[in-house]
């Protein structure tokens, strides 16, 4: 298998001593979707502009599609497609404009930059709204002419910068659904960055966890999770004050191994789900602390963040916490 | 070839852009008529000065109105990159093959329309309100090309601000306080002989005393084909350095993000 992009090494350090990457290391096959997880600030997107050729590194070594970003940055421009976190698209040209536009700038004809914006308006749903200005678009539909743009010159590598961050949920449903379609039928390579661990499990068949600008783990996301072993335990206690509490008795039990959680939830990691959930009980009801319900459930790549970090993966980003998946309120089951 | 195949559609994005707001088209048309009748009225007396040989004071005024519109208008045309980096459109357009000067290309040929079209309202009214332009078409069209020449050289520069910058603030604050001095130590208003002694000796430095003496000696003046081409000529080199001053202004740009 060919590596379409490579990254060794790579270094950013922006005025001010901020070192946004810090050595990042990381391939990612031809033909699959390799996924950049970490909260905001981690670096995901100071990875993708050097690798897109918009900004340089201070240090290390990137190629993509076999070209170096820095001394071959116009091949490299001639292979890839780029969505990034804000919307590249002319909200005062049509959709139709801002495809042939794009088309142009690669130097495609006249004839054939029509008949491409026709196809990809027909296969992002956007024929109706061709003509009409970008500004009128909903999110979703911003967001699809987004990822249309950045496919007009045909790319075979795309990079998709937080392609779902804003959407609404059933919106973003639909744009995995495009992710996917786009990798399996048009065999398109994409590195997908993402806050949303269910988003990275859902679409990435390799994913690297980013920390601090660094990866600190890497793999298939089931390999990330059979990294933790045992099941996670996720307690809904009966009532708010009580979660540090719970917190220290289940830390006294044998059969637990890690303890986490906020507010009313509790999340424990066990070896046993069923074994050990009589024994956790008793010891709450021991300290007169109410359990309103119990999950068991195979690790999430909460767990495995949690683990690598130190810290729960709501609170690593500045801003991270508003949108994403909060910890306990939706397990990701992998069969 | 391929500089020309990607300015012409970055161009005619950006006419569009212009085309669609019917109120900025209204202003840019009206404000020229504004300043040439103000002007004209307010200093129309400066006609009567002893020593002023420019014949009736509109015909002086016409041509240097074409300059200071072009010069003003131009002053503005990096906010359009200021958007652009905003609005996430110039990250999409960096990461696509299109070369950095036929991203300035595009943006001061779509300035340098505006001027034409703003230059031809302001010497039709300035025909309807009776100067002379005793060269002709010829001398009006010499006289529309030098101010797109300056107009295009301030467009660049407005851009390698734009993209130093990065805020309108700081592009429309640098913008003002350059473009009216320059106005006001240029022959725009005045006979260049009639100034102060200091101010001469300025004005010969200034592009934009270069555009309104060969504007003028094109338009009514005596066409004297060697007197415009030395300060068109600057003019062009003018335009060459600041274009290559916004070229290399993206550098600086892509350091920061």
């Amino acid at each position: 298998m060919n590596t379409a992009i490579e990254a060794t090494g790579l270094v950013k350090t922006y005025p001010g001593d901020v070192r946004a990457l810090d050595g990042l290391t990381f391939g990612v096959a031809e033909g699959s979707i390799f996924g950049l997880l970490g909260p905001n600030g981690a670096g995901k997107s100071t990875a993708v502009k050097i690798l897109t050729t918009l900004s340089r590194a201070d240090e290390g070594m990137a190629r993509v599609g076999g070209h170096d970003v820095r001394r071959d940055a116009e091949r490299v421009r001639r292979t890839i497609g780029v969505v990034a976190q804000k919307a590249g698209v002319d909200p005062d040209a049509t959709g139709r404009e801002n495809l042939v536009l794009q088309g142009q700038l690669f130097g495609m004809s006249g004839r054939e930059v029509q008949a491409r914006a026709d196809e990809l308006l027909g296969s992002f749903g956007l024929a109706d709204a061709g003509r009409r200005a970008v500004r009128t678009y909903s999110g979703g539909m911003q967001r699809r002419l987004d990822i249309a743009t950045a496919l007009v010159h045909r790319p075979s590598v795309l990079f998709l910068d937080e392609p779902t961050t804003g959407l609404d949920p059933e919106v973003r449903a639909e744009m995995w659904g495009e992710i996917a379609r786009l990798n399996e039928q048009e065999g398109l390579t994409i590195l997908l960055t993402t806050h949303y661990l269910e988003e990275a499990d859902r679409l990435a068949a390799r994913l690297a966890i980013v920390d601090r600008g660094r990866v600190v783990a890497e793999g298939s996301p089931a390999e990330l999770k059979g990294g933790l072993h045992g099941e996670a335990l996720q307690l809904e206690l009966a009532a708010d004050a009580a979660d540090e509490l719970a917190r220290t008795a289940l830390l006294e039990l044998p059969e637990v191994r890690e303890v986490a959680g906020e507010g009313r939830w509790v999340r424990a990691r066990v070896d046993d789900g069923a074994r050990a959930i009589p024994a956790v009980l008793q010891s709450l009801d021991g300290r007169g602390i109410a359990v309103s319900s119990v999950t068991i459930s195979r690790p999430s790549l909460d767990d495995v963040y949690l683990r690598l970090t130190g810290r729960t993966f709501d609170h690593a980003g500045s801003d991270a916490g508003s949108a994403q998946t909060r910890p306990g309120h939706e397990m990701v089951e992998v069969s | 070839m391929t500089a020309l195949a990607q300015t012409w559609p970055l161009t005619l994005r950006d006419l569009r852009a212009f085309l669609r707001q019917p109120w900025y088209v209204a202003i840019t048309l009206v404000q020229p008529i504004i300043w040439l009748l103000l002007f004209g009225a307010l200093f129309k007396s400066i006609a009567n000065v002893p020593g002023f040989t420019g014949g009736s004071y509109v015909d002086f005024l016409a041509p240097g109105i074409v300059i200071m519109v072009a010069l003003f208008s131009s002053g503005w045309n990096g906010m359009a990159t200021i958007q652009d980096l905003d609005r996430g459109v110039m990250d999409r357009l960096l990461v696509t093959p299109v070369r950095r000067s036929s991203l300035i290309a595009g943006r001061i040929a779509n300035g340098a329309f505006n001027i034409a079209v703003q230059s031809v309202v302001i010497v039709g009214l300035a025909l309807l309100v009776g100067a002379d332009f005793s060269n002709g078409i010829v001398g009006a069209l010499v006289l529309i090309g030098v101010a797109a020449l300056l107009g295009m050289a301030f467009a660049a520069f407005s851009n390698g601000i734009a993209l130093l910058a990065r805020k309108e603030e700081t592009l429309i604050g640098l913008v003002q306080f350059i473009v009216l001095p320059l106005s006001f130590t240029s022959a725009t208003f005045m006979q260049q002989d009639l100034m102060p002694g200091w101010m001469q000796k300025i004005s010969r430095y200034n592009p934009v005393n270069w555009a309104v003496e060969a504007g003028r000696n094109a338009a009514t003046g005596s066409l004297n084909w060697g007197y415009i081409g030395v300060r068109a000529g600057l003019l062009a080199l003018l335009l060459v350095a600041a274009t290559a001053f916004a070229t290399r202004a993206f550098r600086s740009y892509q350091r920061s993000v």
